[in-house]
């Protein structure tokens, strides 16, 4: 038996640190496990005791690349929670809000990480070597992204000024008119990030997902919705505990979630647009058929394509939300304290988050519950793992780690984040 | 988009604030913020590459502070060009996405986007837990740096001045 280990570099700033080990006997994948070893960071323990007027301050720590998710979802629990509804004006800045850090996350992982897989290429620098103008689009359309989270949220990471209510401060219209230039520039680049992906050369790979995502009756879901599967499911966010669960593995200091009383499943892109395909823009549906995606794609290496779509949309979306704003009298509705629980899903960038708080009569934080995408999603990145690189065991050892990583890479996991330090042990054994 | 020649002069300290020593760039940035060399921003960031590329894009000078991990004892300072040859990746963290420092940098090259003078001072960490603080010797070593930026900064006016005299 031989194991063979590949490091990559010391890591210290970082927000997950994470390692591959695959085992192959007789020619065949035995396991693949995602381990996750970054230390628990107990947020959820900071938050009991609280007030939940703190609440949004402090999940936005939990995530640099997107904390507005964890502000949605915490907020809308807890205003659940406490008989609140922001109303439509609110409800549409947040909308625009989460606009701005799809386009920004999305945009990231599109040309920094996840493109270089099928370009050929080490990593972004070794790219933008050769693809030079391909790179600053993508790093101007991801800045059209952050203009808006700092226009609303006060800074471009972990932004101030969202709270349980509404916001701290609202922007006036002609606040929003030189973000609508940027995004119409935004929405071009867009279209051609995704002409531009439609040209990679995907593996063909398939799997029968369960997918589960957010459902809106009218809206692409980002802000809010039913939870919804394409096995059946349909539920109401406050439904989430009865059918998923969480369990500790012990190569992985992120729980890992299931269906109860079924298996892993996928949320992220590729589960929002199979259920929701038929609530895109018109632009983005057009910009998603020219690019050969049919109204639903299983194909997990096409998730790049699916992420351009939806990078689309949320400048399309983001320019809809601009021309329809009016101006709210309050930034914020009352919020007075009251005993109760409460439950949030959005979708972040990644998939649906999930948020319960148990709230005290005086308003303290009694229990907080958050379930993130990433733990939704690792038993399927370890299935994709088990079923996908079983025809790439041939190739070369490099060829095949970096078949490994793209495979994780697939699904922009965001605490052992993507590019390239991944440690992997293949295990050879008979 | 792309280069602009605005002839900036930046000091950026990088770091995360909230991971131990990780925070020393910024902890420097802030030394030398209320009295700044002449001609030059000072800001903090957190290490975010696109942010960091922004920053950089169109400048005509950039000193960058960090914390770096390369295995020598905590507090030692290293000052690299980064305008003449990359940062030895090995020496400085990866952020989180994996586009570290060195890579942002080279990055900036790749793009055409790296400041003609582009300085980098790494102070060596001892501790990168959540939520500690300073270590001592890299608590002393951040004085030593804000100082050495200065008299630096200082030198290379004087000498350009004395160029245009």
């Amino acid at each position: 038996m031989a194991v063979k280990t590949i490091k990559v570099d010391y890591l210290a700033r970082v927000e997950g640190e994470g390692a591959l080990k695959v085992i192959i006997r007789d020619g065949a994948v035995a396991s693949a496990e995602l381990r996750i070893f970054e230390p628990p960071r107990f947020f959820e323990a900071f938050l009991r005791g609280r007030a939940f007027v703190e609440t949004p301050d402090i999940v936005a720590r939990i995530c640099g690349i997107c904390p507005v998710a964890y502000q949605m979802s915490a907020v809308q629990a807890i205003e659940n929670a406490l008989g609140v509804d922001v109303g439509a004006p609110l409800r549409d800045l947040r909308r625009l809000m989460y606009c701005g850090e799809w386009i920004e996350s999305h945009t990231l992982h599109v040309y920094m990480l996840h493109a270089p897989d099928f370009l050929g290429y080490e990593g972004a620098v070794e790219m933008a070597r050769d693809h030079g103008d391909v790179v600053r689009r993508g790093l101007a359309l991801k800045k059209a992204g952050n203009a808006i989270i700092s226009l609303l949220g006060g800074r471009e990471i972990h932004p101030i000024n969202v709270r349980v209510g509404g916001f701290y401060r609202t922007p006036r219209r002609r606040e929003l008119q030189p973000l609508a230039e940027e995004l119409k520039w935004a929405r071009d680049a867009a279209l051609e990030t995704v002409r531009w992906a439609a040209r990679f050369d995907f593996p063909e790979r398939e799997r029968d997902y369960e997918f589960v995502a957010l459902r809106h009756e009218r809206d692409y879901p980002f802000y809010e919705g039913r939870i919804a599967s394409t096995r059946g499911l349909d539920i109401a966010p406050d439904q989430f505990d009865a059918h998923f669960e969480e369990t500790q593995v012990e190569r992985s200091t992120a729980l890992h979630a299931r269906r109860k009383g079924g298996g892993a499943y996928l949320v992220g892109p590729l589960a929002r647009y199979n259920l929701n395909f038929d609530r895109l823009s018109p632009l983005a549906k057009d910009a998603a058929r020219e690019a050969g995606l049919g109204p639903v794609c299983a194909n997990p290496y096409r998730s790049i394509l699916v992420r351009a779509v939806e990078v689309l949309y949320a400048c399309d979306e983001a320019l809809r939300l601009i021309d329809a704003y009016e101006e709210s009298e309050w930034p914020t509705v009352g919020t007075p304290p009251r005993a109760g629980v409460g439950f949030g899903a959005t979708e972040a960038p990644r998939g649906l988050l999930y948020h319960r708080y148990q709230l005290a009569a005086d308003g303290t934080i009694a229990e907080a519950r958050i379930v993130p995408p990433t733990s939704q999603n690792q038993p399927s990145i370890e299935e994709d793992l088990r079923r996908f690189i079983g025809g790439w065991l041939d190739l070369p050892e490099e060829d095949l780690r970096h078949r490994c990583e793209q495979t994780v890479r697939n699904h922009d996991p965001c605490i052992s984040c993507a590019t390239h330090f991944l440690r992997l042990e293949l295990e050879h054994g008979q | 988009m792309g280069s602009k020649a605005s002839g900036r002069r930046i000091v950026v300290g990088v770091g995360n604030p909230d991971r131990g020593d990780d925070v020393a760039g910024r902890v420097v940035a802030r030394l030398l913020r209320d009295a700044p060399p002449e001609g030059f921003q000072v800001s903090e960031k957190d290490g975010e590459a696109t942010a960091l590329l922004a920053e950089l894009d169109g400048a005509a000078a950039a000193y960058i502070i960090d914390a770096c991990a390369s295995g020598a004892a905590p507090g030692i300072v290293s000052r690299f060009d980064a305008a003449a040859a990359p940062l030895p990746s090995r020496t400085f963290a990866l952020s989180s996405h994996g586009l570290g420092l060195a890579e942002t940098i080279e990055l900036a090259r790749a793009l055409k986007q790296l400041p003609p003078i582009c300085v980098v001072y790494a102070i060596e960490g001892g501790s990168f837990e959540t939520g500690a603080p300073l270590s001592p010797p890299v608590a002393a070593a951040v004085a030593t740096v804000a100082e050495r930026l200065r008299a630096e900064i200082a030198a290379r006016v004087e000498t350009e001045e004395a160029r245009h005299a």
